[in-house]
């Protein structure tokens, strides 16, 4: 049950966001990279903006056997 | 048949005894009618009733749990197990827990329990693990029907709906309670899941009392995640509350625990984003100085500037020249002016100012100095300071006369 949750792609971005914004705050980068970076980091905050919009709380119940049962979210 | 020796009698009835289901976990109530503690940290006491007495020992390691220890007369709760002392033969109470018989045996049972699990260490602040920032899946032992469920799904529904909730269901009342709570504790343990609250909404003492299951508070220690309790309401104190990681007052409470507040983490993605601005802003900046550092620099270094500066030294020199040429041309007046004096100085026309003349042989053009360069009827020319005069020798005079010559004066 290793899945991807929303939460991992979440922290994924998210983690991702905190590293392109420490690298740019140290500088000493090239033009293009500076560049690169910042288009990666708009996508980024946009996508966990998006992901944090349109979350919708799922709600699985544990059943004998080990099956799950999806109720409404 | 075969006789028992004493010691292997007593040997054999301790064993009896101790392997009994009920007396060797066993409640007694009684009044304390002598009690000693030794030296040695252990305590020796009868317990009686109206019609009997019975010998009882609580070792040293269990005395020193309690805050407080009976005295003589004292109605109690004695828990612990009955044994028999060997060398007398004596039966005993080996007692682990003794409290006032006031409290009643659910709160006698509480106190023993709560006693006997702190001393295993279960409730250590140290072994008290942080609940995750931000959960990915949320685990909840509870019953599926009760309203403490919807009450923590709509917490989580509104502070954090990013994350997945699975729910282990679960009985959470009665005598079937203790074993189902454990149970759907297991089923949990082993799927992927950051945190489990345990939780059941409020209710009477009785109702609540699987959650003081000893059973309960183990499986509940065993969790491989930080766990949550929220049983009842605020004021209602359970074993398992001191087990779990965290305890919240209620079930809601304990969905806030759980997850943070979406907005938390929108105002992270905000700081973020604004950090990212920032710092390509100053990025630009940096490379908008070092530009125009760099444009000085090369205006500096330029070759027209450097045709400028010399141009500049040239005209520098060239002022230099001529401001020395004409001081020295000046110095030359100077020089020429003082020598031109120096000459009039020395001039003969000078010494004619003052009266003398120049004799000149007008034949040879030579100049006079002796009487004997002429003879009588020569032309001579004299100048004199003004004008010259042509004058003819009429005698010639010898110098030693010359004394003898009367001062024209």
């Amino acid at each position: 049950m290793r899945d991807q949750t929303p939460v991992d792609t979440y922290e994924t971005r998210y983690a991702r966001l905190q590293q392109v914004v420490a690298l740019l705050e140290t500088g000493d980068l090239p033009l293009d990279q500076t560049l690169t970076l910042y288009e990666e980091g708009t996508r980024l905050a946009a996508e966990c903006q998006a992901l944090l919009d349109a979350a919708e709380l799922r709600v699985r119940l544990l059943q004998s056997g080990d099956t799950m049962l999806d109720l409404e979210g | 048949m075969q006789a028992l020796g004493v010691a292997q009698l007593n040997s054999y009835l301790r064993e009896i005894l101790e392997s009994d289901e009920i007396v060797r976990n066993i409640w007694v109530a009684g009044e304390i009618s002598e009690f000693r503690r030794y030296p040695s940290g252990h305590c020796y006491f009868t317990l009686k009733d109206e019609g009997a007495t019975i010998r009882g020992v609580m070792w040293r390691s269990f005395a020193d749990r309690h805050t407080s220890l009976p005295q003589i007369g004292d109605a109690v709760l004695a828990h612990g197990r009955i044994s028999i002392y060997e060398i007398r033969g004596e039966l005993q109470l080996v007692v682990d827990s003794i409290v006032p018989a006031g409290v009643g045996l659910l709160n006698a049972r509480f106190e023993e329990l709560k006693i006997r699990l702190a001393a295993e260490g279960l409730f250590h602040p140290e072994r008290k693990r942080p609940v995750p920032i931000l959960p990915r899946r949320i685990g909840i032992v509870t019953s599926p029907q009760a309203a403490a469920l919807q009450d923590m799904l709509n917490v989580l529904r509104r502070r954090c709906p990013l994350v997945e909730v699975l729910i282990s269901p679960c009985v959470v009342q009665g005598d079937r309670a203790p074993d189902s709570i454990v149970e759907a504790l297991y089923a949990i343990y082993p799927l992927d899941v950051d945190i489990i609250i345990l939780a059941r909404g409020g209710g009477s003492i009785e109702d609540l009392w699987c959650f003081n299951d000893e059973a309960v508070a183990r499986a509940i220690f065993a969790s491989p995640v930080p766990l949550i309790t929220g049983v009842g309401h605020e004021t209602d104190t359970t074993i398992v509350d001191l087990v779990a990681d965290l305890r919240a007052p209620t079930p809601s409470v304990a969905a806030e625990l759980a997850v943070p507040d979406l907005v938390e983490l929108e105002a992270q993605v905000s700081d973020a984003r604004a950090r990212l601005r920032l710092a390509v802003n100053d990025d630009m900046a940096a490379r908008r100085a070092i530009i125009q550092m760099t444009t000085r620099r090369i205006e500096q270094a330029a070759p027209l500037r450097r045709v400028d500066r010399n141009r500049q030294r040239i005209d520098d020199l060239t002022r230099r020249l001529s401001a020395q040429a004409s001081r020295i041309s000046e110095l030359r007046h100077t020089q020429l002016r003082g020598l031109s004096a120096q000459l009039a100085a020395l001039s003969p026309y000078a010494t004619l100012a003052r009266g003398y003349a120049v004799v000149r042989h007008v034949a040879s053009g030579h100049v006079l100095t002796s009487s004997d360069q002429v003879a009588p009827g020569d032309r001579l020319r004299i100048t004199l300071r003004q004008g010259d005069l042509l004058a003819d020798v009429v005698m010639h005079i010898p110098e030693e006369k010359q004394d003898a010559r009367p001062d024209p004066r």
